[in-house]
């Protein structure tokens, strides 16, 4: 069992409140992200749970053991930084054997010339060298073991930088952006290697992206952070299509999600940008909500009227397989987009009017100060769109 | 040639004129010339020709002031060889030069690492460390004459006061070369030291973090495994300068001892300048200044060469 677990983690840098009482628990093989943009602290906590940071309050334990206190390498952890740190002086043999080094060679036995000498290292030393190039191979990096990392090609060396955590069969291995360094084609394809490995190796993957394709691709539950607070730990469909308040819904998918202000003319049925929609909301006549409705949650509808909203076409991306169609509406301030399938749509132009029907349960409504307002009918995964649909969507 | 061949050059003669690539590189590289013309002048002034005049001189037997001069080839050289003085003032160089660089290296890291694991008072170490760097080595050779007075002295008092055994530090030749060793360590030390604290600010914190993780978390493994190797170019940089610099000191010798007693401090610089300024032998000085190029670039190329396929990591 090597789940980890946060309690009421809080950390500050000085005046700077970073983590704000995160808990989490994560469950023993699962592959969890923490997803949010720079600076809202999911480095912080993935640095707190390796040991290179100390939290300020709270606890962690690893495996159901407390391991505030305790020192990185003993807490049986493994991790890939963004820059891959590997070691610019050591072949790649030597950058993976590293670990490997310091656990099984005492101090003597690491010594340069002396240590050779010593009973034990040629055996102990062979062990290493022979389990390096087991992982060397089964990564494909086998031929570049005697070379070093500077003539190497990004995703030689991280690959390496991957062996070098794999070697020692951490129980959790943490991840920092492992692919941001790398080339968009590169990073769609190391993206795959990663949940490869992770279905192979079967231990807990702790992965930080700011990525939001990465992490629905990859995760098993998404963690949306924002500004030191865990907002939403979900599936990615859920985080998607569920989301459990407005930073959450705006934070994932792209094009961004559209937010309308509207007010609540009768239980269920709701006022906005100039038309009447149908939410199935527990509030009542006059209150203001938001409502907020993913670009392809829209279709073409025939005519105006009560299901439709009506807007002015400023401009049409094409996408290909899809439409961007960006659309002034009365009393929205920023451009309504709506994601149209080429086929289904293909006449439209700028200046046209447009009337835009809402999929059934698509229309999301949150308080004015964000929080969400759920359906009184609970949402499904199955009654939303499917995973690879999703999917799909947000990259 | 055939009749095909005319038509042909016209077209090529043609060309250069009608091409604007080609002007345009010409009015560059006329441009690029202009600009570095005053530096590659000075250049020429100031450094080649005074080497190149030093060469010529050595082949002659001038002396500082005479009117009239012979060639006389190598004889300066086969002197220089024979001589039981240079060989002398060779050998103390090399020691100097041996005991300095190490010193000044490892204690100028050391000095350097303790700065940077400490959070207080980081300024004002650096400041005292790197003041004899800055100070005039000839006044500072007089408050060191001072200190090592053989009966007033501070470090002897301290020592007849400890009851430890003193010395005539520059009167003895046991003593003073490594004594000018060790002034020449504290004098160079604070170079060292800044440019060490400069190498351990650019080393990625990922890395000692990455160790960390690897096990590699004690003073000494870091030290070992991230520290020493990422300071490689500035430790390759220190040694060469300060190798350089111990190779042509001179003023702690001129102030502190004119190379004696007998010949025991006596350096490569003292010995050229005795030969050409005190004893006015200018060409037997000059081949003496053509010995002292030839180690000195030679170990620089060397240095530079071996070091720097090991600390670059390609």
């Amino acid at each position: 069992m090597s789940g980890v677990s946060f309690q009421n983690v809080q950390k500050s840098f000085g005046p700077v409140s970073v983590l704000r009482d995160v808990s989490l628990d994560i469950a023993d093989g699962e592959f969890l992200t923490l997803l949010g943009p720079s600076g809202c602290g999911k480095s912080t906590l993935l640095r707190i749970l390796a040991g290179l940071e100390a939290q300020d309050s709270g606890s962690v334990s690893i495996g159901g053991r407390g391991v505030d206190g305790v020192r990185p390498k003993r807490r049986d952890i493994a991790m890939v930084f963004q820059s891959y740190a590997l070691y610019p002086h050591m072949t790649v043999a030597q950058n993976m054997a590293l670990p490997l080094r310091m656990r099984r060679l005492s101090p003597w036995q690491r010594l340069p010339v002396f240590g050779r000498l010593l009973p034990g290292t040629k055996r102990a030393g062979g062990e290493i060298a022979a389990e390096v190039e087991r992982t060397a191979k089964a990564l494909g990096i086998g031929h570049l073991l005697e070379r070093k990392p500077g003539q190497l090609s990004g995703g030689q060396r991280q690959r390496v930088a991957v062996g070098r955590a794999m070697v020692r069969h951490p129980a959790v291995f943490l991840m920092d952006e492992p692919l941001s360094n790398l080339d968009a084609k590169l990073r769609v394809q190391m993206r795959t290697e990663i949940k490869e490995l992770h279905k192979r190796l079967g231990v807990t993957f702790i992965y930080v992206t700011h990525d939001q394709a990465e992490a629905m691709t990859l995760s098993d539950r998404v963690a949306v952070m924002l500004d030191g607070e865990l907002l939403q730990v979900a599936p990615p469909q859920e985080i998607y299509a569920d989301p459990s308040e407005r930073r959450v819904a705006e934070f994932i998918g792209s094009p961004k999600i559209n937010m309308l202000d509207g007010v609540v003319r009768e239980r269920g049925l709701i006022d906005v940008a100039g038309s009447t929609l149908a939410v199935d909301i527990d509030r009542d006549q006059g209150a203001e909500v938001t409502l907020g409705i993913r670009p392809e949650a829209f279709h073409v509808a025939d005519r105006s009227g009560p299901g439709a909203l009506t807007g002015a076409v400023r401009f049409v991306e094409h996408m290909g397989s899809d439409l961007f169609v960006h659309l002034d509406m009365p009393g929205v301030a920023e451009p309504v987009i709506a994601r149209l399938l080429a086929e289904r749509a293909p006449q439209i132009s700028a200046g046209q009017t447009l009337h835009l029907g809402v999929r059934p349960n698509r229309a999301l409504a949150f308080t004015r100060e964000g929080a969400r307002i759920r359906p009184r009918v609970q949402w499904t995964p199955a009654a939303g769109a499917t995973v690879t649909h999703l999917r799909e969507y947000v990259q | 040639m055939s009749a095909t061949a005319a038509p042909l050059r016209n077209v090529e003669r043609a060309r250069p004129a009608a091409s604007p690539a080609r002007t345009l590189k010409l009015a560059e590289a006329l441009a690029g010339y202009m600009l570095a013309g005053p530096a590659f002048l000075l250049l020429i002034v100031l450094f080649i020709l005074p080497v190149f005049a030093v060469f010529v001189i050595a082949a002659t037997d001038w002396q500082f002031g005479a009117r009239s001069l012979d060639f006389v080839g190598l004889a300066n050289f086969r002197e220089i060889f024979g001589d039981e003085g240079f060989r002398i003032s060779l050998m103390n160089t090399i020691v100097y030069v041996l005991i300095v660089v190490p010193g000044t290296v490892i204690l100028g890291l050391a000095i350097a690492l303790l700065i940077e694991s400490g959070r207080s008072w980081r300024a004002f170490y650096r400041a005292v460390h790197f003041l004899p760097y800055m100070a005039t080595l000839a006044a500072m050779a007089i408050a060191w004459e001072a200190l090592l007075h053989p009966t007033i002295g501070l470090l002897n008092q301290t020592l007849a006061a400890l009851g430890l055994p003193t010395a005539n530090w520059l009167r003895d030749e046991n003593t003073v070369l490594p004594v000018l060793a060790a002034i020449g360590i504290w004098q160079n030390l604070g170079f060292a030291m800044v440019l060490f604290l400069a190498g351990l600010k650019s080393i990625p914190q990922d890395l000692y973090d990455a160790a960390d993780i690897d096990g590699a978390d004690l003073w000494l493994d870091r030290l070992v495994n991230v520290t020493l190797p990422m300071l490689g170019p500035v430790t390759m940089f220190v040694v060469i300068v300060v190798a350089l610099k111990a190779f042509e000191s001179f003023d702690t010798v001129q102030i502190l001892t004119q190379g004696g007693p007998g010949h025991a401090s006596e350096v490569l610089l003292y010995t050229l300048y005795r030969e050409s300024f005190e004893y006015l032998r200018t060409g037997y000085g000059a081949s003496v200044t053509v010995v002292f190029l030839v180690i000195v670039v030679a170990l620089t190329l060397i240095q530079a060469r071996i070091m720097d396929r090991r600390v670059h990591y390609q």
